[in-house]
């Protein structure tokens, strides 16, 4: 039955559904409604769980990461400079390959400061060792975070539900919450096996030297190759249960058939897929959604991708002084292609900036157009607001 | 009776009642004042209990991959989180319904520095949770570097004395009077040269419901330049001159201390330790420094009436300030 929430109070729901024991946060906006959605429920009664109110984000990946491998369901929130206050603790829970669900309400980062949405927060932390699942709609936020605890615990792997802030997290819109028994049949009771026990006492995050490491980091990286199976299993399994899917590791939508791609990652989708419904008069484009960032799905990109001949590729970060951050990695996986299509990368919407429907056309001008422009480029920027030297 | 005589060091540990979480074979020095102290914590503890620990020598001489000396759970994860993994762990348990005790174990620099911002928030949040800070003054682990904890005047690679300094320009932190100021159930010091003491303090802590921190001094001969074999005669000076009080505190208020009758002069302990070396130099500078760390520990036993009540009080003049420039050095 769909409920008009915002998003942010249907995740706490959500998350209050898979039945974490320990939940750790500190405020942080745009994160701050989940967690308070939970606290309150806590408070309620309604969720019999730990609520640890820390005093950093540090602490609270810390807290998040004692509680699993003391054999707890674990869950974090975070956003912004608190995914990089915490990042040293992210790295280590990944590597340590401790199971638990963070939600990382998108949001830029500082200087100077800004509040709003863009994803500079997750992409600053893409090498932590993490799975990244990016949602495109509430609903699939909803859907994603229930997927992400199965996935995490059956892979042992941290997975970070990435949800763009404001435009998601703090939308009202009718959204479909799963029944408990929906949520309870897809997530059986879990206990971390390599966690602490005085019965079985084990050490954990020893020194590992030379002879060793690589092999950790090797076994790291397959992990996270082979998870790309559980992504889409998970996805396939929860949707034979409440009907919707997320798409798996990506999904092709919007013109099967044209030439033109345009590959997303987040909310920014629905905008472009408007637009283009709008305005008939407009060159058609194959939408490719990037849901799991990490791991990166070149395979299965590499399909989505066939027949086109050009891909724009859009993000809401960048690499200052390179330029994309997933566009490379994309044109990276497309080489081994026959006929790969030629890669354009374009950032927008950073620190929150609007992303109207205008934003459809200056792409597809951008590289159809007579002005075609190469390289990368943030392309909603009004160099008329800047000096001489910058423009 | 087992009238078989004890031929090895294997034998007669077996015969040993005591539960051992920390096992010989470590790769700590010899002399390691923090080994024996996590040794005498985790025989008191027993075995019904999840360690988190800092990083740290302890960390790193206990677990060379695949080797590790622990026999009890214990995780580590990173150098200033050690508190929160350990309320993490602690959350956990209770909403499992498990008693399983949690102990924190850190370094000074674990503790008073880098760790502390979670150690405050443990003690806050009032996680049952006992925290072991092995304080020796500096951190050994990355080469003796000063930190929050080294005493004033020390020498460390990061302190060093010269022509114009006096070793570590700083006071050492008084970390139990900002733990007491977080009105937890149960706070002390200890040390290894006092090994009953200690033993006792974790038990009472472990009984404690709630946050409870232990503040163990422990020698390390590398970073402090004594022999090995001085740890304990070293440790039982710092307690003796009154430069570390031996003392507990419930819920910040003091309610024992261990007394000093006659207190030792600061240099007996001072001048076994090639730290401090550039204090007995034939220099104005030297003689007024020692001046100062005496005054300190006289304020230490003034303040803690270590010398029982009543008797006539130290001059503890000079012992809260350290003077920068000028004609004044450290």
């Amino acid at each position: 039955m769909a409920l008009a929430l915002e998003g942010s109070q249907a995740l706490a729901r959500t998350i209050a559904l898979c039945r974490p024991q320990v939940v750790a946060a500190y405020p942080i906006t745009p994160q701050t409604h989940i967690v308070e959605g939970i606290a309150k429920l806590v408070a309620d009664g309604k969720l019999d769980c730990e609520m640890v109110s820390v005093e950093s984000e540090h602490s609270a990946a810390s807290v998040a990461l004692g509680a699993a491998v003391a054999g707890s369901r674990a869950y974090t929130a975070s956003a912004s400079q608190g995914i990089l206050l915490m990042a040293e603790v992210l790295f280590d829970i990944a590597g340590l390959r401790v199971p638990l669900v963070m939600t990382c309400a998108n949001r830029a980062l500082s200087g100077p400061l800004n509040i709003w949405n863009d994803q500079q927060d997750s992409m600053a932390v893409r090498d932590a060792g993490w799975i990244q699942l990016y949602c495109a709609t509430n609903q699939e936020a909803i859907d994603t975070t229930v997927q992400a605890f199965r996935i995490a615990e059956r892979c042992e792997l941290p997975v970070m539900v990435c949800v763009d802030g404001f435009t998601l997290t703090h939308t009202l819109e009718p959204l479909d919450l799963p029944s408990a028994e929906q949520v309870d049949g897809f997530l059986p009771a879990y206990r971390f096996h390599h966690g602490l026990d005085p019965a079985d006492p084990r050490s954990l995050g020893t020194l590992v030297a030379p002879e060793h490491f690589s092999e950790v980091r090797h076994a790291h990286h397959q992990a996270l190759m082979r998870a790309q199976t559980e992504i889409e299993q998970a996805d396939h399994e929860w949707a034979a249960v409440v009907g919707r899917h997320c798409g798996g590791l990506l999904e092709v939508r919007g013109d099967a058939g044209a030439r033109l791609g345009i590959l997303t990652l987040g909310s920014v989708l629905g905008t472009l897929e408007d637009a283009m419904d709008n305005d008939p008069s407009l060159p058609r484009a194959r939408f490719i959604k990037l849901r799991s960032y990490r791991p990166f799905p070149a395979q299965a990109l590499r399909k989505a991708c066939e027949g086109l001949d050009t891909l724009i590729v859009l993000e809401r970060a960048l690499s200052p002084g390179a330029g994309g951050i997933v566009g490379p990695e994309v044109q990276t996986a497309l080489i081994e292609m026959e006929a790969p299509p030629r890669v354009h990368n374009f950032a927008a919407g950073l620190g929150g900036r609007d992303l109207t429907l205008d934003l459809y056309k200056s792409l597809v001008d951008a590289v159809l157009g007579e002005k075609r422009r190469h390289g990368f480029a943030i392309i909603d920027v009004d160099t008329t607001l800047l000096p001489e030297a910058d423009r | 009776m087992n009238e078989q005589p004890l031929q090895s060091l294997d034998a007669l540990r077996a015969r040993q009642p005591r539960f051992r979480g920390l096992e010989s074979g470590h790769r700590a020095c010899q002399g390691c004042g923090e080994a024996l102290a996590a040794r005498l914590v985790t025989e008191a503890a027993g075995p019904d209990v999840v360690i988190a620990n800092a990083t740290g020598c302890l960390e790193v001489f206990t677990t060379p991959w695949p080797q590790s000396a622990w026999r009890l759970p214990w995780i580590h994860s990173v150098f200033g989180n050690v508190a929160a993994v350990a309320a993490g762990m602690e959350a956990a348990l209770k909403q499992q319904g498990r008693a399983t005790q949690v102990l924190a174990f850190a370094g000074d620099g674990g503790t008073f520095d880098i760790g502390f911002q979670a150690l405050s928030g443990m003690m806050e949040r009032g996680h049952d949770v006992l925290f072991i800070c092995f304080d020796n003054e500096a951190y050994m682990n990355t080469g003796v570097q000063r930190s929050g904890s080294t005493p004033h005047a020390a020498m460390t690679t990061t302190s060093p004395p010269g022509a114009v300094r006096m070793g570590k320009r700083h006071m050492k932190k008084d970390i139990l009077s900002i733990i007491a100021a977080h009105h937890i159930p149960y706070a002390a010091t200890a040390s290894v040269a006092y090994p009953s003491d200690l033993r006792n303090k974790v038990r009472r802590a472990m009984d404690t419901e709630g946050a409870s921190f232990l503040q163990i001094h422990s020698p390390c001969p590398l970073g402090w330049g004594h022999d090995g074999s001085l740890t304990i005669e070293v440790a039982r000076l710092a307690v003796q001159t009154g430069l570390f009080p031996i003392i507990e505190m419930e819920r910040g208020e003091l309610i024992g201390t261990l007394p000093i009758r006659d207190p030792k002069p600061v240099s007996d302990y001072l001048k076994l330790q090639n730290r401090f070396r550039h204090l007995f130099a034939d220099a104005y500078r030297a003689r007024k420094e020692l001046e100062h760390l005496q005054a300190i520990a006289n304020r230490n036993i003034e303040r803690f009436e270590l010398r029982g009540v009543g008797v006539e009080k130290y001059d503890t003049e000079g012992a809260d300030t350290v003077h920068r420039g000028g004609d004044r050095w450290a």
